[in-house]
């Protein structure tokens, strides 16, 4: 059964129904050059926020066989800036400070006295690709319990030899995968690939996995998230 | 089907035409959010490829291809994932509410391709490339569209569940694992992008051959001269 109307109500109906599309031209605040970037950083925030969110600190990550390695000469060395920012082993420590109760100078040797893990984990860059590694180290959750530290805070902040900078949130640094790494491929870690301490962390994108460490501090407050992440890439990352 | 149809006089020559309420506004809605939200993740999508355009190894690495900086979205890498971290949601958001809206308002009808439009395949396909007759029209759909359009919505939801598997390899490594790791999630990825331009290519050419009255129904709902029987 149809009903009728004239051509100019009709026309009046299909102006009415196309303005019931403007919540579209909302989009277009996307194109105007002030409001794009902080639309595009509310966004990522948004994805980080359910990132978090997504992340199951008892949820391992994928562990492989060893026939299933990407050969060590084919394990990529990726760097801001140098390969090697010639770290004297025999004089290095890992300086400690903030939220907790024995800060100090911690050598490698107290840190390989924790129990050694090692694994074989999928280490995934942002550019998109991947390779399978064997790292070994201490488990950062020991090495937090072993400096006292407040796990009720809410990051890990580590600097690095290079100047590269990097944080975690705390459940990952206290999951049971995330490592303070000193061997790869069950041998002493290589300058190149960030001796004589860096980080695993099989539930975080490569670039959170900083080498060369130098610092760590445990706080709630960061003055700096990331080297990669002050540029505008994800500070949570989460895989 | 609740297909509403009107008779519309001319005011000026008496000329009487049928008229018929073809798209409800929230199909209308996500159809133009989801077209801007597809655009924007395809071309942040070729940006973030362009960091490691390859599916093989790392070292030595081989470029599948050099996807040129002017087809893309973003600036950088990091520019295109925030890009497309953040029309991920559009797409997603207009996805889940036009298929409930579509399941729970039996609107899907419309679009679904069933058993019963199997028959109906081949004779548009033979009109389509000028080897046979049109087919009488019997609804705002013809089968070979209902196909198309019932695929396009599964590569999209597709789309989206490869996505969390490249995003979250960790978290869903179930999902990474059912499409064969998170290398292999990131080849479906892409290759379910092109599945979806694929589609994009011919329903931009069939908007053109179908002319102006077609196109217009997508904005106001309304479509001018339906070539099949209203109720």
């Amino acid at each position: 059964m149809s009903l009728h109307t004239d051509s100019r109500k009709f026309r009046a109906m299909n102006r009415r129904e196309l303005l019931k599309l403007t919540p579209l031209v909302a989009l277009g605040a996307f194109a105007v050059p002030k409001l794009q970037a902080p639309l595009l950083e509310a966004g990522l925030k948004f994805s980080d926020w359910a990132s978090a969110k997504l992340f199951r600190g008892g949820h391992l990550a994928p562990t492989f066989m060893d026939s299933e390695l990407t050969p060590f000469n084919k394990f990529p060395i990726n760097d801001y800036d140098v390969d090697d920012p010639q770290v004297d082993f025999d004089r290095w420590t890992l300086t400690v400070n903030g939220a907790v109760q024995k800060p100090g100078e911690y050598t490698l040797a107290q840190i390989s006295q924790l129990q050694k893990f090692s694994q074989n984990t999928r280490h995934v860059c942002v550019e998109g690709w991947d390779v399978i590694g064997r790292f070994g180290g201490a488990r950062l959750s020991d090495f937090l319990t072993m400096i006292g530290a407040d796990t009720t805070a809410r990051f890990v902040y580590v600097e690095c030899a290079d100047d590269y900078y990097e944080s975690l949130d705390m459940a990952t640094a206290l999951h049971p995968q995330s490592l303070l790494c000193y061997e790869m491929y069950g041998q002493p870690l290589t300058r190149e690939h960030g001796a004589p301490l860096r980080l695993t962390l099989p539930t975080k994108v490569g670039y959170k996995q900083a080498k060369y460490l130098t610092d760590l501090r445990v706080t709630n407050v960061l003055e700096r998230v990331g080297y990669w992440e002050d540029q505008g890439y994800s500070s949570f990352y989460g895989l | 089907m609740a297909t509403r149809a009107i008779s519309v006089q001319d005011v000026k020559t008496g000329e009487v035409t049928e008229v018929v309420y073809e798209h409800p506004l929230v199909v209308r809605l996500c159809h133009w959010l989801n077209a801007v939200a597809l655009f924007v993740m395809v071309g942040s999508g070729f940006q973030i490829f362009r960091a490691f355009p390859s599916f093989g190894a790392k070292i030595p690495q081989k470029d599948l291809l050099n996807w040129p900086k002017a087809f893309a979205i973003g600036g950088w890498l990091g520019g295109a994932l925030q890009w497309h971290l953040t029309f991920m949601w559009i797409y997603i958001g207009t996805g889940l509410v036009y298929l409930g809206y579509q399941v729970f308002s039996g609107n899907y009808k419309q679009v679904l391709f069933t058993h019963r439009d199997l028959l109906g395949v081949w004779p548009m396909v033979r009109h389509y490339f000028f080897f046979g007759p049109k087919p009488p029209v019997k609804g705002a759909y013809n089968p070979l569209q209902k196909h198309a359009y019932t695929t396009v919505i599964g590569l999209g939801v597709l789309s989206v569940v490869t996505g969390v598997a490249v995003w979250k390899p960790v978290q869903f490594s179930w999902l990474a694992w059912m499409m064969g790791g998170f290398h292999w999630a990131r080849v479906w990825h892409f290759l379910i992008m092109w599945a979806i331009l694929a589609f994009v290519f011919g329903h931009l050419v069939m908007v053109v051959l179908h002319g102006w009255n077609n196109f217009l129904s997508m904005l106001t709902g309304w479509k001018k001269d339906p070539e099949y029987p209203v109720e």
